[in-house]
């Protein structure tokens, strides 16, 4: 079977400075996989490219056998690829319902209907409410995001993301900037869906113990390439990652 | 319709029966407006044509997220399309009237479309700049418009309905058949902002980049949205040259697109019938302070000095945030010092949090 997600060659440069510089990366349907390397290795560029943000400059992305390289954000949603960015992105002066309901009216069709009222569609409000509950945010439903804590809004993020309804998730950095409980409710989180729902994550994560922990496999990327792509037992015996990497940190 | 309070929170039980009660009062208020002689109809009908006009406007300031600072060439296309058409072309009130608002709506398209993929003081500059193209042929095409004397040249036929004829050219029925109009395109505003749509149109005021991430392409519901209210800010128009008898260029001059905004900003942006109070008030205390004075700007900038430092929220807005936090202290006076959400309201601290506290309605 071919993978859910297939990188060939992709290369995007910004003037002079190659971002990404020929990176190939297969992800197969159901994994859970982390992409990690220093400050500047490209890793969020390439979550840009196969979120559709950028255009690549050379190669191709294919997602469930399509070529998607260059498709526009709304697009690749639709085909099931769906992303949390670095610094949260949500709808913070709207309740956790509304954020997720947003989510929702458009994975269900629903965002031309300009006669109905939003809060009279009951499977609308059955379908926000079950992926509330999954992500353990059904209790704060009706309360503003900004009132929330930075732990919660981040949840609400893979709330907004779960309603799309996506087979791939992207999530940059989840746990950026959590204390320890919230990083493990997150971790928690994390592993869960990926238990219950059979969906395909990628994550980059500067926090080791969290990638050495729940990932079977590690994606090191460096200058803009993979440098190694293994289990977590062969990422910490590569002596180049060691070099390049795990050495900078220890 | 009155107590509906905030663009997000729809009326519930007990609040929508009474939005209920209070919407009807409203119109019976309205409907008796004539009674109060020949002047309360004239002020009323042109107050009502600018509470449709800053309604329309309000789609796209207060829920969309764009500050469209060319209402006017939706308007002034309303006014004289109408008044060309009834020159030129037809002797049927409901056909140029039609034929106004299409024209308008197509120039919403050709407009929005070139201005909807820029953000914010972009977008304003780009619907100000197309704004002034449209004066500009309004003022100078003189054989065809007026030029600075206004097109005048036109009479007002009668409205034909089925069963009824409206003189059209008296202001009692006049008045009447604009609250008509009004009250229909002010409650179509209403149910779009409550439906899917309408919350579409929120996010994209909230977060654009987050609703690509979504899946919606962003540049078409914000034309959606611009062509919506450039239709209704046509409407507004085309029922303002038959009441004033001219298709004037002050009707596409900029400081027409500026007295949505001003109104706007007297009711309250954050609150759907805002934009009508602010309207309302703007016209009526034109009408007072200039009795006295000719500096009526002077008196708006002191009242708008005044409401933007003290009251951010508006007077309609304010009035709304202020009634459960009063009707809490009345039930028990330590509810003032409840904690946070835990009746979904939010502190004033919050700046936009008055606009986000939500209930559902069941």
């Amino acid at each position: 079977m071919a993978a859910l997600l297939s990188v060939r060659g992709l290369v995007k440069e910004f003037g002079r400075l190659r971002a990404v510089d020929g990176v190939d990366l297969e992800v197969e349907e159901g994994e859970l996989t982390a992409v990690i390397g220093p400050n500047g290795a490209g890793k969020t560029t390439l979550y840009n490219l196969i979120t559709g943000r950028y255009a690549p400059t050379a190669g191709s992305i294919r997602f469930r056998g399509r070529e998607v390289a260059g498709l526009a954000p709304p697009e690749l949603v639709r085909l099931g690829i769906g992303r949390s960015f670095q610094i949260t992105n949500v709808f913070p002066n709207l309740t956790v319902l509304q954020n997720v309901r947003i989510a929702a009216i458009v994975q269900m069709g629903r965002q031309r209907r300009w006669w109905q009222r939003v809060d009279h569609d009951a499977e609308l409000h059955q379908a926000c409410m079950a992926v509330l509950r999954q992500v353990g945010l059904d209790g704060l439903a009706h309360r503003p995001v900004n009132t929330l804590s930075h732990g919660d809004r981040r949840q609400v993020e893979v709330a907004i993301v779960l309603a799309t309804r996506p087979k791939l998730v992207l999530l940059d950095e989840p746990t950026a900037g959590m204390n320890p409980a919230e990083t493990r409710r997150m971790v928690e989180l994390i592993q869960r869906l990926h238990r219950e729902t059979g969906t395909t994550f990628l994550l980059t994560e500067h926090d080791m113990e969290v990638v050495f922990s729940i990932c079977r496999r590690i994606v090191v990327m460096h200058r803009g390439r993979v440098l190694a792509d293994g289990s977590p037992e062969e990422i910490r015996r590569n002596p180049e990652v060691r070099a390049a990497y795990l050495g900078e940190v220890a | 319709m009155e107590r509906s309070a905030g663009p997000l929170r729809p009326a519930a039980g007990r609040q929508g029966w009474l939005a209920w009660v209070a919407g009807i009062a409203a119109l019976a208020g309205l409907a008796a407006v004539p009674r109060l002689g020949l002047f309360a109809a004239y002020l009323g009908t042109e107050i009502l044509i600018a509470v449709l006009f800053a309604q329309s406007f309000h789609l796209l300031f207060g829920y969309t997220g764009l500050l469209s600072f060319g209402q006017a060439a939706f308007f002034g296309m309303g006014a004289y399309g109408v008044a060309v058409l009834l020159r030129d072309v037809t002797q049927s009130m409901a056909v140029a009237m039609a034929g106004a608002v299409a024209l308008a709506a197509l120039c919403a398209l050709v407009i929005g479309f070139l201005s909807v993929r820029r953000d914010e003081i972009f977008f304003s500059m780009l619907t100000l700049a197309f704004g002034m193209m449209v004066y500009t042929v309004a003022f100078q095409w003189r054989s065809f418009t007026g030029g600075s004397d206004g097109l005048t040249r036109f009479e007002v036929p009668p409205l034909n309905l089925l069963v009824a004829r409206v003189d059209l050219g008296d202001i009692e029925q006049y008045y009447y058949f604009t609250l008509v109009v009004v009250v229909l395109g002010v409650g179509f505003l209403w149910r779009l902002v409550q439906s899917p749509f309408g919350q579409v149109l929120v996010g994209l005021r909230e977060n654009p980049q987050r609703m690509a991430f979504v899946g919606v392409h962003v540049a078409r519901y914000r034309l959606a949205a611009f062509v919506v209210a450039g239709a209704l800010s046509g409407v507004a128009g085309a029922l303002m040259s038959p009441f004033a008898h001219i298709a004037s260029p002050v009707y596409v001059h900029w400081t027409k697109s500026a007295e949505p905004v001003l109104m706007t900003l007297l009711g309250g942006s954050r609150v759907f019938l805002g934009p009508a109070v602010g309207a309302a008030l703007f016209l009526y205390l034109h009408n007072l302070v200039t009795q006295y004075t000719d500096h009526w700007e002077v008196v708006l900038g002191g009242i708008l000095l005044v409401l933007i430092l003290f009251f951010p929220d508006g007077i309609l807005g304010s009035l709304v945030r202020a009634y459960p936090r009063w009707k809490a202290m009345k039930r028990e006076p330590a509810a003032a010092r409840r904690p946070l959400g835990a009746r979904g309201g939010a502190p004033a601290s919050l700046p936009a949090a008055g606009r986000a506290s939500e209930r559902e309605g069941r």
